[in-house]
């Protein structure tokens, strides 16, 4: 079943991008829309038939060379369930509602064919996303990782004719790049340690290498710090996190669909997967861990900070993501990657479905994506509308406090609020302080939103107003879907995801406390983890990291899906945290709420006096911190200068001039030293034999062998 | 004395068919016989071939090891008659075309075809040099078969002058060799001339006779009779000059060196290795200069052999393997190269610039197309064959410590394929010029299509040639 779930899209892909002239373009785009259903609907089965033991299911022979040998298999987990549901789901609903958004598209000419090609791409990312989370070894993430970020590019950059996507399309890709790097290291990092990338193998080697020392850039480092930090500006890249966030914003150059599926719901959230997938070395690895958790809560309120002065509606959403992501590496910086997998899978609802919301509204208004021209549309778009409203209700956390009943977004941010407050640490306390910041500036930019959007008078172009009109159904159904998921995501696996220890570890397939205790008293250390032997993996041994935890911790890393170190009581605190913290959230929401209410509904005038007032900071935040100015300076001039330097001088005046040199000059001229000496006399021709003999002889008798 | 004449069949078969045919031919009606003749000595050619290839089997030595029949002679012989009878096949058109079918012009190729099967079978001097000669004034009179063209007469004259100034400095080696061996057996020579000790006159011997052979290979600097005599002589001689001749005189080159020096591979190979850089240099130089087409593959084929003369410069078994290797991919390609400049006219005349390609692809896709792979093989563009060739002989001299050769071949070859692309570009992005006409005779058509067909489909398995060519290195070198 499972790879049913994983070639059913590049099967689409494939018929759909070249079979769509055989089997025509509607079909073709029913082709791959029907296997993405198929497959989301087994990833569903996958996911609630799933009792959380680790699986491996092998598809081929990958790599045999030296001592690298290693499967292609799918790694069946709970982080894997989730991540085929998600991927699948919004997929599956992105698949079906741009047979609405692309229906016609101005950016193409007529009778132009470009949405086979669209569907095509689609079904191809998420085959590679699905590659991605299903992968058993690092390498085989990496071919995913490399695949989505293709995808990305080409789906980005798919308005072809317009220069700014191209640009956008090549700046995420180079942005990526280097975060590539950094997750490429990683893993050359890992394989020269561990001689194997072999994610299992790894995890059992987690605690030894938190006792390695390692040299790299001539200083030495911990060796489980520094791999998984260089695999975590792999996961910056990709999530967008600080100072490699740049290309996310512009990537909303894509159409719509794209924006939702790729840039909210998956692709960005793999860096997060990676993080969680990394569960075992991340625990190790205390160091890594700190920076996880502050470029995640900087990178919270960074995005939330910019995107509160945005007017671009998608660009609004994508910094909100960013900030989300931010959010989700916090919770995994603390080591609850749970809740981190828990705010991922609810974000992924929610956050889709501003998004084809936002798109909706965009093809209402005839691709005017400025929120000064909107207003007044709830009439209009009544539809829209409410998905738009449960959107923002589930990502700013509508809920009821003290409670686990509320929207999605209201379980899952606050299960992320309260773990980094329960982290008791310098870094957890800095995380809590900024998130709860952020989530007042979430609530405020989510409600500007919405109110610009659709309350108010109409502005802008009164011929787009008049002509605004719903969306089809192809687009209003996954609308629908995704609004059930948003409203309850959050209250149907709170239990699962953040509930009390016991259900999450059985949810996770972790051998629980309870379970060690019982067992330990049996005099039995290794009975701890005999789900771990069933499932194949009887390597784990009892003295494995024995020093004192082996009562407690009578498993090795790698036995479930997430690992948490013995030490590690970050989600019990969080659970007994005071109630001001739990609280806290729900406070910011209301007071963000209280002032986009104020400013965008009462008082309309406030928000343009407040900018004249204070135009330093509008601008500084307007220009998103001034970061791809300072990129632009720092780092793309210079690169353009020395790019521009070897060109000219090194390509063109020493390669080519010399080859040219050579080929114009210096070869013609024996040319035509030979066609002169080619005279056309017999005696030339003879005295050349007879000077090539007495050159033979000559060197014969001087060099040769003879005495 | 009967096993002897048994292991001498094919030879004095082709001799006396040869003579046969010329009584028959000067005692009938002449040159009306000449188109049966013509096709009847391209069956003898390719019967023999035949028995040659398939009934040959070990090393026999004949007439107390003057001429020695073994796999190394056998690969050369079938690779000399094929050669010869593919050439002989595609000239009949043009030579009838033009009135000069005589009957003369195919028994003077069967009997400078004997020639060349005894010079890769000799195992002694004197059977060297009669091979040699046999082979030599055969050809002198075929270069000047178009007697009322002064061109045709020059070429022949020049190349019989320089012919018997080669033809001298052979004979002074011989005689040399034979001074200071006291013998003119291979055999011999072998046994006096020693890694130890070799005396200064024996050296002298062996420049002399590699000097000689060097001039048959036209290899540089003995290479200049080469596009004289190429432009001059009729296209069908020229063709025929290219391949046969070629294989037969780099055979006997292999043949001395390694039967007769095969102890001083060090003191040749430099020779061998100086040629062969020289060769491989000064044609793919020249050539940029070149116009007309003959000329052009006149240079083409000199540095040619100075490609399978870096084979050779190895001095190793897998050195002359490659340089069979090379030869018989060499060969191929030539002969589906004459091919088509055969067919080359317009209104009825022959035109050989290369100017008159332009825009060929326009009107003939598939012989341009042809032609264009072709090209792409002699310039030694992977994946044809041609590449295969040259990586071969490269090999070879990487494996005998002769990088330097190598990296040489490699920018020869790179400067070289500028004047073969340039065909290619005028072919297919030229100007419009006056159609080349678009008729072309059968035999010559159908050996350009197998010759390129051969250079695409060859890379699978070079067509098994390998095998044949290991074995033949093996009975030379050991």
């Amino acid at each position: 079943m499972e790879p049913i779930i994983l070639f059913a899209p590049l099967i689409g892909a494939i018929l759909c991008g070249f079979g769509w002239r055989l089997i025509g373009e509607f079909a073709a785009q029913w082709v791959a829309t029907f296997l993405l259903f198929l497959s989301c609907v087994l990833s569903w089965i996958v996911f609630f038939g799933f009792d959380g033991e680790t699986q491996q299911i092998q598809i081929l022979r990958f790599i045999e060379s030296g001592s690298l040998s290693t499967d292609w298999s799918i790694r069946l987990d709970r982080l894997t369930a989730i991540m085929l549901v998600v991927v699948t789901t919004v997929s599956a609903l992105v698949h079906l509602y741009s047979f609405g958004y692309m229906d016609h598209d101005e950016n193409f000419r007529e009778g132009e064919s470009y949405k086979p090609r669209f569907f095509a791409y689609l079904s191809f990312f998420t085959f590679a996303m699905l590659m991605l989370v299903t992968s058993d070894n690092l390498v085989q993430m990496f071919f995913g990782w490399e695949g989505v970020g293709v995808a990305s590019y080409l789906l980005i950059g798919f308005y072809f004719r317009k220069p700014s996507a191209n640009v956008a399309a090549i700046k995420a890709f180079i942005v990526n790049r280097v975060g590539d790097f950094g997750f490429a290291l990683g893993i050359f990092a890992l394989f020269f340690l561990t001689d194997s990338i072999d994610l299992d193998i790894i995890f059992q080697a987690a605690p030894e290498l938190a006792q390695t020392q390692i040299t790299f850039l001539w200083t030495d480092w911990n060796a489980a710090n520094l791999a998984a930090f260089l695999l975590f500006i792999g996961a910056m890249g990709k999530s967008a996190q600080l100072f490699l966030h740049t290309w996310l914003p512009d990537a909303m150059e894509g159409p719509t669909p794209v924006s939702a599926l790729i840039h909210a719901a998956t692709m960005v959230t793999a860096g997060v997967f990676l993080v969680c997938r990394m569960s075992p070395l991340m625990e190790f690895a205390p160091g890594a861990q700190t920076a996880v958790v502050v470029i995640g809560a900087t990178t919270a309120f960074f995005a939330a900070t910019v995107g509160l002065v945005q007017n671009d509606i998608k660009r609004v959403i994508a910094y909100s993501t960013c900030s989300q992501l931010g959010y989700m590496f916090v919770a995994a910086g603390v080591g609850v990657y749970s809740a981190a997998m828990f705010h991922l899978f609810t974000h992924a609802f929610f956050k889709a479905m501003l998004f084809l919301g936002a798109g909706s509204v965009i093809h209402a208004m005839h691709h005017e994506q400025d929120m000064r021209n909107y207003g007044g549309l709830r009439h209009k778009i009544p539809r829209t509308f409410w998905a738009m409203m449960i959107g923002t209700l589930a990502i700013t956390g509508v809920g009821i406090p003290l409670t686990h009943i509320g929207f999605a977004g209201f379980l899952s941010k606050d299960a992320i609020v309260e773990s980094a407050w329960g982290a008791m640490s310098g870094p957890g306390t800095y995380a809590f302080w900024l998130l709860v910041i952020a989530a007042v500036f979430t609530s405020f930019y989510s409600w500007r939103l919405i109110f610009l959007t659709f309350y108010g008078e109409p502005r802008g172009d009164r011929h787009a107003h008049e002509h605004a009109h719903e969306s089809p159904m192809t687009m209003l159904v996954p609308l629908g879907v995704l609004a059930l998921g948003s409203v309850f995501a959050g209250m149907i696996w709170f239990n699962q995801f953040f509930g009390d220890h016991d259900t999450v570890n059985k949810f996770y397939g972790v051998p629980s406390h309870h379970a060690e205790e019982t067992h330990a008293q049996r005099a039995l250390p290794g009975a701890a983890f005999a789900a771990n032997e069933d499932d194949g993996h009887g390597e784990a041994k009892a003295d494995d990291h024995g020093e004192g935890h082996a009562a407690e911790a009578g498993w090795t890393p790698g036995g479930g899906a997430v690992y948490t170190h013995p030490d590690n009581h970050v989600m019990d605190e969080a659970h007994h945290a005071p109630k001001w913290v739990k609280v806290a959230p729900f406070i910011a929401m209301l007071i963000g709420f209280g002032v986009a209410y104020l400013f965008y509904i009462r008082r309309p005038d406030l928000p343009g006096k407040l900018a004249e007032n204070q135009r330093p900071l509008y601008l500084f935040l307007l220009n998103k911190w001034y970061f791809d100015e300072i990129f632009d300076a720092a780092f793309v001039r210079p690169a353009k200068w020395l790019g521009g330097a070897l060109w000219r001088r090194g390509d063109l005046g020493t390669i080519d001039g010399g080859i040219n040199g050579l080929a114009m000059g210096i070869v013609p001229f024996f040319t035509r030293l030979a066609g002169r000496a080619q005279s056309g006399y017999i005696f030339t021709y003879a005295f050349a034999m007879v000077i090539g003999i007495v050159i033979l002889v000559t060197w014969m008798t001087l060099s040769g062998g003879a005495e | 004395m009967s096993a002897d004449l048994t292991i001498l069949l094919p030879e004095i078969v082709l001799a006396v068919y040869a003579m046969a045919a010329l009584l028959f031919g000067v005692y009938t009606t002449k040159d009306k016989t000449a188109p049966m003749l013509t096709w009847g000595t391209a069956g003898i050619f390719a019967v023999l071939a035949f028995w040659i290839g398939f009934n040959g089997e070990g090393t026999n030595a004949a007439l107390g090891g003057m001429f020695v029949d073994d796999g190394f002679s056998r690969f050369a012989k079938v690779v000399i008659l094929i050669s010869a009878a593919a050439v002989l096949v595609m000239s009949e058109s043009y030579m009838a075309k033009r009135n000069l079918l005589r009957f003369e012009y195919p028994l003077l190729i069967a009997l400078a075809a004997t020639g060349m099967m005894v010079m890769v079978s000799a195992g002694d001097l004197i059977v060297l040099y009669m091979g040699l000669e046999l082979q030599s004034l055969s050809l002198y009179v075929v270069a000047s078969l178009r007697r009322d063209s002064v061109k045709s007469t020059e070429a022949g004259l020049k190349y019989f002058v320089l012919g018997a100034l080669s033809s001298g400095l052979l004979l002074y080696g011989c005689s040399l060799t034979y001074g200071y061996a006291g013998t003119t057996m291979f055999e011999g020579v072998i046994a006096a001339a020693n890694a130890e000790h070799i005396s200064l006159g024996l050296l002298f011997g062996l420049v002399f006779i590699v000097a000689g052979l060097a001039f048959k290979v036209s290899a540089a600097p003995f290479h200049m009779w080469t596009p004289d005599v190429y432009e001059g002589s009729p296209t069908p001689v020229t063709a025929f000059f290219a391949t046969a001749p070629k294989m037969a005189a780099m055979g006997l080159f292999a043949r001395v060196v390694h039967d007769a020096f095969g102890n001083v591979t060090a003191d040749w190979g430099q020779i061998v290795a100086f040629l062969s850089v020289a060769s491989m240099f000064l044609g793919a130089v020249a050539a940029i200069g070149q116009r007309d087409i003959k000329r052009l593959m006149a240079y083409s084929s000199i540095a040619h052999m100075g490609f399978a003369l870096m084979g050779l410069a190895s001095g190793t078994a897998f050195g002359v393997q490659a340089m069979l290797v090379y030869m018989a991919i060499y060969v191929t390609m030539n002969v589906g190269t004459f091919a088509f400049i055969l067919s080359m006219e317009r209104d009825g005349q022959v035109v050989t610039d290369i100017g008159a390609l332009n825009l060929y692809s326009k009107h003939e896709p598939l012989k341009a197309l042809a032609v264009l792979i072709l090209m792409f093989s002699l310039a030694g563009v992977p994946p044809l064959v041609g590449f295969f060739g040259k990586f071969y002989v490269l090999q070879a001299a990487v494996q005998a410590d002769m990088a330097w050769l190598a990296v040489a071949g490699v920018i020869a070859s790179v400067i070289g394929a500028f004047y073969y692309l340039r065909i290619v570009y005028y072919m297919y992005f030229g100007e419009e010029t006056e159609a080349l006409d678009p008729a072309m005779a059968p035999a010559q058509w159908v050996f350009l299509m197998a010759s390129a067909a051969i250079m695409v489909f060859g890379v699978i398995n070079l067509f098994g040639i390998e095998g044949p060519a290991v074995a033949a290195a093996a009975a030379l070198v050991n």
